[in-house]
């Protein structure tokens, strides 16, 4: 085990997966010579030339085709764009083509691509530079949304998309990558599709990801001191969603909040607590609360900005509306 | 090209006009569904194109793709049955007219995005330059498509990688019902390549050895290694644009000017006049193309559906 931090794991994942199989390659703005624009990949382009670790115009729809069309031919992708705000220029790319192809052409497509990318917002960067449209990702079949919220799940989930022959967005948070935990030793891998308790507790259910999973353990460690213990449940795979650690944790504690950093309407909010009434509704004891950004583009003002993300006292106030 | 390969060609184009003659009689029947782009009138130019590629060449299209897939030695019967939404058809009948595909013949779609299919293309081109194989990437294209913004991401990225691909437009003098130079800062398509530096030309796409001999010459100047090259085809479609097109665009006139140029009527005359081959030899293959398609109706009409399993199969490669 070593304590390292999520910047470190993520770039472990990318460095033994390019040693690994000569067929991964990076390809992205800044990715090279300048080393990531969040440093993830400092040193790559040193190491492994400029080849495997390709700087690419300022071109989304271009980096997104062109690591579709060479994971078609048989490479394996690791795409980066440089935030999610900016995946919105190749959703064509990511939605119409890398989504569709293994489906449309009745599986003689295989798309063994990653394209990874940076949400959320507490950075003052305004309203174009901090979304956290993760739901928008997660509605389309044929594409895999994994986001996780610990080092460990960063290192080994990255390892397990790179190997995987799906398109796979793989989204990090920009507020993250300082944040240390302990991660296994050698070569692991950790299944996408898959959520996990990350916190045992007994009298609610808190359902997060991401960010939302250093939120809801701040909360968590608040209520505790009041002897409430709250479970935590990290999807850490968007879709394929696996609900049943959800159900299996509601079905104890009978009270869930869902959090989440990106907008309630039409979120990963609203979809945790329908699943949960379609198949638990007999084990509510209370209405299922949704704790989330206000419904407001976000604002570059820092007072403003913090009020309008959701924080450990918005999770607090909605654990004691279901106890 | 020998006799035996010019009498193939002349077979390929007769194929594809028939097989979308009785498509269009099916989808007017309503046994096929959805959208339908005729390749009517446009047969020379994927002819003459993939008949100039090597087997490793990839062929990546737009939606007009019928056409493309024959060349690509796909059969009739697979084409038919993916017209009617077929489990024997050539994407198993998930894909219809627009996505046809069969990577083992190197035919890469059948593509519905109106230039979305260029980037993915200049990808495919840059996984083999990083694999180091000789693949050239053929990508053809509308000139509607020159006017996407991803045509202009990918012919920067292909040249700035210098990436084996040939850039192929189709220009049919309209993108949907809209004149080249009603949608076009400029109505040479060739034109825009030079803007990225890339080597480029001009051929009579009504024509099918000009077209092959053009293809030809380009195919082996990516092959070469000196980067990617466009190839502008200069065509006409005789049909619609798709089965539902009022074609208030243009006169009536127009089009007959243009059928005088039929490339099946062309290379039917050049066939002849330089005694190539014999009227009678033409006319067997005109039979043998109909046996064809009635065949291929047949096959079709015969295939199975889809299974409800299928409705649920390939939505991911891992499970």
């Amino acid at each position: 085990m070593a304590r390292i931090t999520m910047r470190e794991a993520i770039s472990q994942a990318l460095w033994e997966e390019m040693e690994r199989d000569p067929a991964v390659f990076i390809l992205g703005e800044e990715v090279g010579v300048w080393g990531g624009s969040y440093a993830v990949t400092k040193g790559f382009y040193d190491h492994f030339g400029g080849e495997r670790v390709r700087d690419t115009p300022i071109a989304e729809a271009g980096i997104i085709g062109a690591a579709i069309g060479a994971a078609l031919v048989g490479q394996r992708p690791v795409a980066e764009l440089m935030t999610i705000n900016f995946a919105f220029s190749a959703m064509d790319h990511i939605v119409n083509e890398a989504a569709k192809f293994h489906y449309m052409f009745a599986g003689q497509f295989k798309l063994p691509l990653v394209i990874r990318t940076v949400g959320g917002g507490g950075r003052q960067l305004g309203a174009t530079h901090s979304q956290t449209p993760d739901a928008i990702f997660a509605h389309f079949p044929g594409l895999k949304v994994v986001a996780p919220g610990t080092p460990e799940d960063a290192k080994g989930l990255l390892k397990s998309a790179i190997r995987s022959n799906d398109p796979i967005l793989f989204i990090e948070h920009a507020t993250m990558y300082q944040v240390r935990g302990e991660v296994r030793d050698g070569d692991f891998t950790i299944p996408i599709g898959q959520s996990k308790i990350q916190r045992a507790g007994k009298d609610v259910t808190i359902i997060s990801y991401s960010k939302g999973l250093e939120i809801s353990t701040k909360a968590a460690d608040e209520l505790a001191k009041e002897g409430i213990e709250a479970e935590i449940v990290d999807l850490r795979t968007l879709r394929p969603l696996d609900m049943e650690p959800v159900f299996e944790s509601f079905q104890k504690t009978n009270r869930a909040v869902v959090v989440e950093e990106g907008w309630k309407s039409f979120g990963i909010g609203s979809e945790i607590a329908s699943r949960i009434y379609e198949e638990c509704f007999d084990y509510i004891d209370a209405p299922i609360q949704r704790v989330a950004q206000d419904e407001v583009p976000l604002p570059y003002n820092r007072t403003l900005e913090q009020a309008a993300l959701p924080q450990p006292e918005d999770v607090i106030a909605a654990v004691k509306v279901v106890l | 090209m020998n006799k035996k390969e010019q009498l193939e060609l002349y077979h390929q184009m007769v194929l594809i006009r028939r097989v979308e003659e009785r498509g269009a009689e099916l989808y007017q029947q309503g046994k096929i569904g959805g959208f339908m782009h005729l390749y009517i009138g446009q047969e020379a130019v994927s002819t003459g194109l993939i008949a100039a590629r090597q087997p490793n060449d990839r062929v990546i299209t737009a939606y007009r793709d019928h056409g493309v897939a024959i060349n690509c030695e796909i059969s009739a019967n697979q084409v038919m049955a993916e017209l009617m939404g077929k489990a024997t058809g050539v994407s198993h009948g998930k894909g219809g007219s627009m996505h046809m595909a069969d990577p083992g013949k190197n035919f890469w779609g059948g593509h519905a995005i109106v230039g979305a299919h260029l980037p993915v293309a200049m990808g495919m081109a840059l996984g083999d330059k990083y694999g180091n194989r000789s693949n050239v990437t053929i990508c053809m294209f509308g000139d509607g498509a020159t006017n996407i913004g991803y045509f202009h991401e990918a012919l920067n990225m292909s040249k700035v990688w210098e990436l084996p691909v040939l850039w192929v437009c189709e220009n049919n003098l309209y993108g949907m019902g809209t004149a080249v130079d009603r949608a076009s800062a400029v109505s040479s398509i060739a034109v825009k390549a030079r803007g990225y530096d890339i080597p480029n030309g001009q051929v009579d796409g009504m024509d099918v050895m000009k077209v092959y001999e053009a293809a030809q010459k380009a195919i082996e100047t990516v092959r070469s290694g000196k980067g990617p090259f466009l190839l502008e085809i200069q065509t006409y479609r005789f049909r619609g644009h798709s089965m539902g097109d009022p074609e208030r665009y243009r006169k009536q006139e127009e089009v007959k000017r243009w059928e005088e140029h039929d490339p099946i009527g062309v290379f039917h005359k050049y066939l002849t006049e330089n005694k190539i081959t014999s009227l009678k030899s033409l006319d067997e293959i005109d039979e043998q193309v109909m046996d064809e398609v009635q065949k291929a109706v047949e096959f079709a009409e015969a295939s199975p559906e889809p299974t409800m399993e299928d409705l649920y199969k390939d939505v991911y490669a891992d499970v």
